[in-house]
């Protein structure tokens, strides 16, 4: 059925010419072009310069706000990527136990939203999360707290709302590997005498990391390069690497410095994806987005 | 399975999913009864109701012109990415070659790019290039960020699918395009459909990317909606929310019937 026969065969890069023509003149040379802008000079008075310099770079690398920047963003994703992990591997072992029909209506309830535009998750939790809102209504009506907490424009509110945003990943990601356990090694566990917390532990979890791992990649990634959901619930006080690329472009109009950092956060996110796949036997383009 | 799923869930389980599916509820429910309240001001709906935040979509004409690009742009993306994806996906399924993995891996790559990072190269491509504001150039970054959505579906059609029928028809004469006309497009029709559903909902919804290359005359609902969210928050913005929440619902309906949304969601074969 594979036609290997022939060495040199054209057939398959004819087929994939439309898409590669696509490719190639709508990602690879609008990318290049950013990597040249990111090297050009820039002057506050007189705009970008055709002179080429690595000041963006060395200014990046070496101010601290920067160094500030790209360390608040690294720790939101690590952040993020925890909490998914904690909620999302409890949650996928319970969706496993449940009779069909209930795992099908659950699958779409939690998977569903996936493609429910992100602003309209994002403008439901800054209702939620506001001053007023039902989150510290709750929490002052259990006496959790004494006054309203400030959760919009905080930190904590872009975590809590990107963990909504990505724990489906985690949980496909967690799923996937779970079809393919070995389900031998629990029953035997128990039947030698395991507690339920020892078989799980001992047993699923480890066989589960291939599945936690790239569900890991996933969220970290998608954290680290996420913007709509930083920029409206971090509003102007928190910064990410994302935002502060978005205002370079479009408030200071430093178009070079801006796509320094853009080129600096593709670096970051392929770096960890790459060296994550080491350690991962799953590749990341295998889980579906 | 059967070992494990033989284990009941526990009441501390039970209880433990509820949290999570009110986690994952929640803003979306909000959102949706927000939308009918009859305040000025964002709120809940028990101390009056109205559909007066729905009859404001339509004197904001703002998201109504939104709305219709969007439309016609993932409409005019979906098409186009499916276009290319279906000879691209046959190439990758059937045959063996020199650079497959790369060429997979390259029309994968959207997926993996921050889509920041894409918006800032396009607003920079386009700029040079004296593209800004075309909406066709718009409607060509679409196409090339949900080709992975249409590939990944068409692929999964393609492969493993028997070429006898292909084989039979080709030795009584039909042309290399008439077999795949006749023969090949029908059978993976579902598989094309479902990526293309799936491409126009990834593409309606795009906002990081477009938001850099976005003008007045090519202003998608998303971007729209972001701008007015951050301005400051009123009911319309609930109400126009809660209509892309029901438009994204028929669309999995669809997308269920065509190829089952577990298929389209956790990516099974």
């Amino acid at each position: 059925m594979l036609k290997t026969g022939k060495r040199l065969n054209g057939a398959p890069w004819l087929l994939s010419l439309p898409a590669l023509a696509l490719f190639v003149g709508l990602l690879a040379v609008p990318l290049a072009l950013t990597g040249i802008l990111s090297f050009h000079a820039y002057d506050g008075m007189r705009g970008m310069e055709s002179a080429l310099s690595m000041r963006h770079y060395v200014e990046i690398l070496t101010d601290g706000y920067y160094y500030e920047l790209f360390l608040r963003t690294g720790l939101m994703s690590l952040g993020v990527t925890v909490i998914c992990m904690v909620i999302g591997v409890p949650e996928t072992l319970i969706l496993s136990k449940m009779r069909p029909a209930w795992q099908g209506t659950f699958f779409v309830v939690i998977l569903g939203p996936l493609l429910i535009s992100v602003i309209v998750r994002t403008l439901g939790w800054s209702i939620l999360l506001s001053r007023h809102g039902m989150v510290n209504s709750i929490l002052l009506g259990l006496g959790v707290v004494e006054r309203p907490v400030q959760l919009l424009y905080s930190m904590t509110g872009i975590v809590i709302v990107l963990t909504h945003v990505l724990l489906p990943f985690m949980i496909i990601a967690v799923w996937s590997t779970l079809q393919r356990l070995d389900n031998q090694a629990p029953n035997a566990a128990r039947s030698l005498g395991a507690g339920q917390f020892t078989t799980y532990w001992r047993i699923v979890l480890p066989q589960l990391m291939p599945g936690i791992l790239s569900g890991s990649i996933i969220v970290f990634t998608l954290s680290a390069s996420a913007f709509a959901t930083p920029a409206l619930i971090g509003g102007r006080r928190v910064k990410v690497v994302t935002t502060a690329i978005y205002d370079e472009f479009l408030n200071s109009l430093n178009w070079p410095l801006g796509a320094a950092i853009a080129v600096l956060l593709l670096v970051g996110i392929v770096a960890v994806v790459v060296g994550s796949n080491r350690l991962a036997e799953r590749r990341f383009k295998q889980v579906f987005s | 399975m059967s070992g494990l799923r033989s284990d009941r869930n526990g009441a501390a389980a039970l209880v433990f999913h509820a949290l999570v599916v009110a986690f994952i509820l929640a803003p979306l429910v909000v959102v949706v009864l927000v939308s009918f309240s009859d305040k000025e001001f964002i709120s809940m709906p028990f101390e009056g109701a109205s559909l007066r935040w729905y009859w404001a979509i339509l004197s904001a004409p703002e998201l109504v012109d939104a709305f219709w690009l969007s439309v016609v742009l993932a409409f005019t993306a979906a098409t186009m990415a499916s276009t290319v994806a279906i000879p691209a996906a046959i190439a990758i399924a059937r045959y063996r070659f020199v650079g497959r993995d790369g060429l997979m891996a390259f029309l994968m790559s959207p997926l993996m790019i921050p889509h920041v990072v894409l918006g800032v190269a396009f607003l920079r491509f386009f700029s040079v290039m004296g593209l800004t504001g075309s909406f066709f150039a718009l409607a060509l970054v679409h196409a090339l960020i949900v080709v992975p959505y249409s590939l990944r579906l068409t692929l999964a059609a393609v492969t493993g699918l028997e070429q006898d029928a292909e084989h039979a028809a080709r030795s009584l004469g039909a042309s290399r395009f008439t077999a795949f006309r006749r023969i090949l497009l029908p059978l993976i029709l579902p598989g094309v459909a479902g990526g293309w559903v799936l491409s126009f909902i990834q593409s309606f919804d795009e906002v990081t990317m477009t938001i850099f290359v976005a003008t007045p005359g090519t202003m998608t609902l998303p971007v729209a909606l972001y701008h007015r969210i951050a301005d400051l928050t009123d009911p319309v913005t609930t109400s126009v929310s809660t209509v892309m929440i029901v438009g994204t619902m028929l669309l999995m309906f669809a997308l269920d019937r065509i190829v089952g949304l577990d298929k389209v969601l956790t990516g099974k074969k």
